[in-house]
């Protein structure tokens, strides 16, 4: 420990020695490390697991309903279902869990007759959905499948809308207006917003604010609550003229998700999406043979490409110039410690063995390595202030400095210079003492 | 300058040399890529849009109410008397979006109604007789819809009208003889639609890179949104008028009818706005690329100098010997800018293959464009001259050390 202290000291007396040399390896590992942690800090978000204990056993389902001419490459089918598809694997309840979902954006009409009406957004669903995703109650529970079945008019709301509507009051059991009619309110949720939101990636919400309010799908339908999310037609003539019609075309709209516990769960799941398939070409309907995916959270993810390419182009751009900072701090060090051959002969001679001068060099570089993280932090609270600027506000507002990301700041730091210190001191031990010695 | 000397002493200095010579190449590689992402997303934000912009505002007009599509039609027209009445506004249209707005209606295009195959995509605008005369296109053949050729569209209802005006790039992209004026094609439905009209540019609704490969390719159809959801009204305010109508919109549009919402995103933006907002990406991009090559440069140059220093010092000995056998400050100045060049040299040709290959690679996963060569060329020169600029100082110092040092102990 006395040792450690003593290089230490040796160290930052050798730094204040060539105070230019030092402030250029300081500033290149801050600036290194403080544009690596400021993307990182949105790539790390953005690439997230939202659901990690569970990511594994909820699956994605896709059905082939319009044919292998419209399909994406690798005769992908479309990423949603359509109506038709969604009812009958909701009926089948092959899976434990199942649900189906579709964005809406009502308006919501103030409980006060003289303030304007307002916008929503959120989902006609199912009652599994909250089940499903873990979604938390502050008040009141889900609907239940028996609403469903009976297309109940009921609503589960979140926190905010509820402060919005009620001052914050548990106001279970009251009602709420959405696009003109009653909802009975079973339910109000914590504050609750996964990021990435993997359920509804195929709309593109993935970074989107949080949902205020969802009602059941049936009720939803049979009323005509307007779908605000994105509906692939495909390249198909569409054939329909009215909402009616819509419904039963071959539309995709539904994101589609089943909880299957375990791995023979989801191969038993798939056959029976195939089964289902083969099903409908038998009918007819499909002309073409079962082609169906079935994608667990993290595959959906990336199926659906969430991570931006701009955050992750520039992670990697940052890290390269991250790896150019170090090869600077590699030659640099590389100059400081050659410069002291003559001070390391000298040791070496007084009897200090190779160890020792790795020691000491290394420490030397830690300290380097501990300023320029310390700088690097500095520059990375002040990038994050600035971050607005570098990505999209849905994005950027979810990049948060915490104590992880400072203390991979320093770690990093530290870890970096003192790896890159590893061949100027080797070349620092190499150093013949009586060569040394003579020489001078 | 005799180069042999200068080769056989960085022979005795490999570690140094190679460090520099590394750092060049990566930089180079770094470098190139980082200026060519700039140049196209500046490029994405510089894509004229065709309207007429700094008169132009949009907003999100969402009903309160559920209507049918009668009501809806009637809302919408007397929505637009309203807006056309006011002192302050030129002309207004109802609409399903507006060019850079993001996402939008677009459709498969094909030339025969059994076609599976999609010919390409256009971007999908809908408006009244009066959309061309407020978003300030400029008709460059054929004529202008009239009102009779106005339909009213109500929700889920796929009719596909039968005229059509498109933008030049889409004409040229479908007929590329240049007489699209009065043929037809198909766009999702079993009956054509017939072009009686083309105008000059008009930006597609989406800013995606899906997009990219049909840019400012749109189309135009007749028709009046008249569904429970809402619609889009674009409006143009008279010649420096614009602030005075996007106050003064809403607010008669409230006095007309209350029930009705205009959403805290994009419920009333002007073109200033939506520019911004529709390549917030690429302006970060293009800011951040461009911070990361001036650090990188900087701190590369920064470490040249603090190798060569510590070069200089090292031999100040043998630049004393030269001296005294008789080099001039000359010789010695141009010793260590020669050397520099050399080392720079290695590195740029490393650091092209480097910066191809971090090409080739950003190609396939993110379809960045081809590095074209003048990027490469570019960023050849400018490594040399910040190596060369760098290195001076230094040599300068070199060329300095006086022959007595010859004398001195290292």
């Amino acid at each position: 420990m006395s040792m450690f202290v003593y290089y230490l000291g040796l160290g930052w007396r050798s730094l204040r020695r060539n105070p230019v040399l030092t402030a250029l390896m300081v500033m290149a590992i801050a600036f290194g490390v403080a544009a690596s942690m400021i993307t990182w800090s949105v790539f790390r978000v953005v690439s997230g697991n939202p659901i990690p204990w569970k990511s594994s056993q909820l699956y994605n389902v896709q059905i082939d309903n319009r044919g292998p001419q419209y399909n994406e490459p690798g005769n992908e089918p479309p990423d949603a279902l359509n109506y038709t598809d969604a009812v009958a694997l909701m009926q089948a309840h092959k899976a434990p869990h199942q649900t189906m979902l579709y964005d809406i954006a009502p308006s919501v009409l103030p409980q006060n007759a003289n303030d304007l009406p307002s916008t929503t957004t959120g989902y006609a669903t199912t009652a599994d959905f909250f089940t499903m995703f873990d979604v938390p109650f502050k008040y009141g529970s889900p609907w239940t499948n028996a609403d469903d079945d009976g297309h109940a008019a009921v609503a589960v709301i979140s926190d905010a809308l509820n402060q919005r509507l009620f001052g914050g009051a548990n106001s279970v059991g009251r009602d709420v207006t959405l696009d003109m009619h009653a909802y009975r309110i079973v339910g109000v949720t914590e504050h609750w917003d996964p990021k990435p939101r993997y359920y509804d990636a195929y709309d593109n919400m993935e970074f989107a604010n949080p949902a205020q309010v969802y009602i059941s799908v049936n009720r939803a339908v049979d009323i005509h609550v307007g779908m605000a999310g994105r509906n692939n037609c495909g390249g198909a003539p569409a054939h329909f003229s009215n909402d009616e019609q819509w419904l039963h075309r071959e539309c995709a709209w539904i994101p589609f998700w089943a909880e299957l516990p375990t791995q023979a769960d989801a191969e038993r799941y798939k056959e029976f999406l195939t089964a289902y398939s083969a099903e409908q070409q038998q009918a007819g309907r499909f002309q073409w043979a079962p082609n169906v995916r079935l994608r667990n959270v993290t595959e959906w993810l990336d199926h659906e490409k969430v991570v931006p390419a701009e955050s992750r182009i520039s992670l990697f751009v940052s890290i390269g110039f991250f790896i150019i900072c170090l090869v600077n701090t590699i030659g640099l060090l590389l100059a400081k410690f050659m410069r002291r051959s003559s001070e390391i002969g000298v040791r070496r001679a007084l009897g200090a063995t190779r160890r020792e001068v790795y020691a000491q060099f290394l420490m030397e570089a830690a300290t380097v390595g501990l300023a320029g993280g310390v700088l690097g932090l500095l520059l990375t609270i002040v990038g994050m202030q600035g971050i607005g600027l570098l990505f999209e506000p849905d994005v950027a507002r979810l990049a948060h400095l915490d104590m992880s990301l400072l203390l991979t700041t320093l770690i990093v730091a530290v870890l970096a210079t003192v790896i890159a210190a590893f061949y100027p001191t080797w070349r620092a031990a190499q150093v013949q003492p009586a060569w040394q010695l003579k020489s001078n | 300058m005799q180069i042999k000397p200068i080769l056989s002493a960085l022979r005795r200095h490999k570690a140094g040399t190679v460090l520099i010579a590394l750092q060049i190449a990566l930089t180079l590689a770094i470098v190139c890529n980082a200026l060519y992402i700039i140049h196209q997303r500046l490029a994405h934000i510089a894509e004229p849009t065709g309207v007429d912009e700094p008169n132009l505002f949009a907003m999100a007009n969402l009903w309160g109410e559920q209507y049918t599509k009668e009501q809806a039609a009637a809302k919408v027209q007397q929505d637009l008397a309203t807006l056309r009445q006011l002192p302050s506004v030129a002309d207004a249209t109802p609409t399903d979006g507006y060019p850079l707005r993001g996402g939008g209606w677009d459709n498969f295009i094909t030339m025969k109604p059994d076609q599976t195959a999609k010919t390409t995509d256009a971007s999908v605008y809908v408006g009244d007789e009066h959309f061309l005369r407020t978003l300030g296109l400029k008709l460059i053949a054929g004529r202008d819809f009239n009102a009779g050729e106005v339909q009213n569209m109500g929700l889920r209802e796929s009719t596909i009208p039968p005229v059509t005006i498109i933008s030049k790039t889409l004409a040229d992209r479908l007929f590329p003889n240049g007489d699209a004026l009065g043929k037809s094609f198909y766009s999702m439905s079993s009956t054509p639609t017939t072009i009686i009209g083309i105008v000059d540019t008009l930006h597609r609704q989406d800013v995606s890179t899906w997009s990219a490969p049909y840019t400012g390719q749109s189309l135009i159809w007749p028709l009046r949104l008249a569904q429970p959801l809402g619609v889009f009204y674009v409006v143009r305010a008279k010649p420096g008028q614009l602030a005075d109508a996007m106050r003064e919109a809403p607010k008669a549009l409230y006095a007309e009818n209350r029930m009705r919402m205009f959403p805290a995103k994009d419920g009333l933006v002007n073109y200033q706005q939506i520019r911004e907002e529709a390549f917030e990406r690429d302006r970060g991009m293009a800011i951040l690329m461009g911070i990361i090559c001036a650090v990188l440069l900087a701190i590369t140059a920064a470490g040249i100098v603090g190798l060569t220093s510590f070069w200089v010092g090292q031999r100040r000995r043998q630049i004393g010997v030269r001296r005294a056998l008789g080099a001039t400050h000359r010789d010695i100045l141009h010793y260590f800018l020669t050397e520099n060049l050399l080392i720079s040299l290695g590195g740029i040709a490393i650091g092209t293959l480097l910066a191809f290959g971090l090409n080739l690679w950003l190609v396939k996963t993110f379809s960045l464009g081809f590095l074209p060569l003048t990027y490469v060329l570019g960023g050849m020169v400018t490594l040399v001259l910040l190596g060369q600029g760098a290195v001076f100082a230094p040599a300068l110092r070199a060329s300095r050390v006086p022959p007595i040092e010859a004398t001195r102990p290292a």
